[in-house]
C-alpha cells in the first residue's frame, strides 16, 4: 500500500516535470510557429534557433516585481492563479501514455474526471477577473463563463457516443477498444467534429479566445497580474491546450497505440498524435478570426448541441441493435 | 493521486512566488503603481457597479441541460446491460428536454437580452 503510494507519487512528479518542460517548449513552438505563419522570424536570438528563449523568459518573469493592485480582493486575487494552475496540471493525470502502468491514475471514470477538473479551472479565470477590481478583467471573466455555458454541453454530448461504443469511461478501455475495432475518428466523425470545435473553446484558443482578447480587453482576465502569478495563468492556459490535444488524440485517434502494426513504444505514439492536434490548433490560431461571444453561444446551442444530441441517439440505436444498421 | 497533484501544484506556485520575492526584494509600493489599468487614464468608478450579464437566460437553461448530461454519463457504460429498454428510456428523457429547449426557443428566450 505504502509502496503503491510511493510509485504513484513518483509517476505524478515525473508527469508534472514533463508537462512543465512541454509547456516551456510549447511557448517556443507557439511563437516560432505563429511567426512563420505570418512570414516573420520570431524569437531566434537566444541560443541556436532561439531554443533558450523559454529559459530567458522564465528568468525575466522571476525578476519582475510582484504587484497587488490596491483595488483587488486580496484573498481571491491570490487564490485565482492557484486554482487555475493546479486544476490545469491535474487534468492530465488520467491520460494513458502507454500500456498498463503508464498512467498516473487508471480511473474507471477517467473521462468524467478530465471533464470535471478542466471545468473547475474556469473558476480560476473568473475569480481572477472578479478579484482584480478592474474593468477589463471583469469583462474577461464574464466572457469566460459565457464560453463555459456554450461549449460545455456540446463537449459532454460529443463524448457520450464514444463512451457508448467503447462501453467504458476508462481511457485505457477506450484505447483498447480502438486497437481492436479501429479509431473513433472513423466511427464517430460527426462527434469528432463537434468535440474538436467545442474543445477549441475549452482551450480558449482562436476562434473562441475572447476571454483574453488582447486587441479589445488588454489582456482579459489577467490584466492586473504580474510576475509569477501571471506566469501561473500563462502555464495554466497552455496546459489546457496540451491536455486538450492529448485527450482528443486519446479519444479519437487511438491514444498511445501504434498505428499500422508498427512496434509499440510508450509515449512516442501519443506524442506524435498529440503533435498533430497541437499543430492544427496553431494553424487555426494563425489563420482565423475571433468570434463575438454572443455568436459563439448561439452557435454552440443552435448547431453543436443539437448535432451532438442527434448523433448520440443514432449511436445509441446502432449499439442497441448489436452493431448492425 | 489527485492530492499529489494538488500539493505539488500549490507548492510550485508558492515556491516560484517565494523565489521571486527573495530575488527582487521589497520595492516601495506607492502611487500609480497600485492603480488598476484603464488605458492609461485615471480610473473612473469601481467595478462594484451594475454589469449586464446578457447570457443569463442561457445560463439558466445550461443548469438544466448540464444535469441531463451528468445523468447520461453513468448510464452510457451500463448501456449494454439495459438493452432496448435503456434506449427507449433515454430517448424519452432526451425528447422531454428537447421539447423544453424548443419551447424556450419559440418563446424567444434564446436571444441576447439587452
Amino acid at each position: 500500500m505504502l509502496w503503491q503510494l510511493f510509485v504513484t507519487a513518483v509517476k505524478a512528479l515525473v508527469l508534472i516535470l514533463a508537462l512543465l518542460f512541454t509547456f516551456a517548449y510549447i511557448t517556443w513552438i507557439m511563437r516560432r510557429g505563429l511567426a512563420r505563419f505570418q512570414v516573420r522570424l520570431g524569437p531566434n536570438r537566444v541560443g541556436p534557433a532561439g531554443l533558450l528563449q523559454p529559459i530567458a523568459d522564465a528568468v525575466k518573469a522571476i525578476f519582475k516585481e510582484d504587484l497587488t493592485v490596491a483595488r483587488a480582493d486580496r484573498v481571491l486575487y491570490w487564490l485565482a492563479p492557484l486554482i487555475a494552475f493546479t486544476f490545469a496540471l491535474a487534468a492530465f493525470a488520467v491520460i494513458p501514455v502507454g500500456p498498463d502502468g503508464w498512467v498516473v491514475a487508471n480511473l474507471d471514470m477517467g473521462v468524467l474526471y478530465v471533464f470535471a477538473v478542466s471545468e473547475l479551472a474556469v473558476y480560476g479565470i473568473f475569480l481572477a477577473g472578479w478579484a482584480s477590481g478592474s474593468k477589463y478583467p471583469l469583462m474577461g471573466g464574464l466572457r469566460s463563463i459565457a464560453a463555459l455555458v456554450g461549449y460545455e454541453l456540446a463537449l459532454g454530448m460529443a463524448i457520450l457516443p464514444v463512451v457508448l461504443m467503447a462501453g467504458s469511461l476508462n481511457l485505457q478501455d477506450i484505447v483498447a477498444w480502438q486497437q481492436t475495432h479501429g479509431y473513433f475518428i472513423l466511427w464517430q466523425f460527426p462527434a469528432f467534429l463537434v468535440y474538436f470545435v467545442a474543445s477549441l473553446a475549452e482551450m480558449s484558443r482562436t476562434p473562441f479566445d475572447f476571454a483574453e482578447a488582447e486587441q479589445e480587453l488588454v489582456a482579459g482576465f489577467h490584466t492586473e497580474y504580474a510576475s509569477m502569478k501571471f506566469v501561473s495563468f500563462y502555464i495554466a492556459e497552455l496546459l489546457h491546450w496540451i491536455t486538450g490535444s492529448a485527450l482528443i488524440a486519446t479519444l479519437f485517434l487511438g491514444g498511445w497505440a501504434a498505428p499500422f502494426g508498427l512496434p509499440q513504444i510508450p509515449v512516442l505514439w501519443l506524442f506524435l498524435k498529440w503533435a498533430i492536434f497541437i499543430f492544427l490548433v496553431l494553424w487555426i490560431w494563425a489563420s482565423w478570426f475571433r468570434t463575438r461571444y454572443d455568436q459563439m453561444i448561439r452557435f454552440a446551442w443552435g448547431v453543436l448541441l443539437p448535432a451532438a444530441t442527434v448523433w448520440f441517439l443514432i449511436t445509441a440505436y446502432y449499439v442497441a441493435k448489436g452493431g448492425a444498421l | 493521486m489527485v492530492a499529489v497533484f494538488a500539493v505539488v501544484g500549490v507548492a510550485i506556485v508558492y515556491a516560484t512566488l517565494f523565489l521571486s520575492r527573495l530575488l527582487v526584494g521589497e520595492r516601495p509600493k506607492t502611487g500609480a503603481k497600485l492603480e488598476v489599468y484603464e488605458s492609461g487614464e485615471v480610473t473612473i468608478g469601481t467595478t462594484e457597479a451594475r454589469v449586464d450579464v446578457h447570457y443569463y437566460l442561457y445560463a439558466l437553461l445550461f443548469l438544466v441541460f448540464d444535469v441531463e448530461a451528468a445523468l447520461l454519463f453513468p448510464w452510457a457504460p451500463a448501456f449494454d446491460k439495459l438493452g432496448w429498454l435503456g434506449v427507449f428510456e433515454v430517448a424519452i428523457f432526451v425528447a422531454i428536454l428537447a421539447a423544453g429547449l424548443a419551447y424556450a426557443w419559440l418563446r424567444g428566450v434564446l436571444k441576447w437580452v439587452y
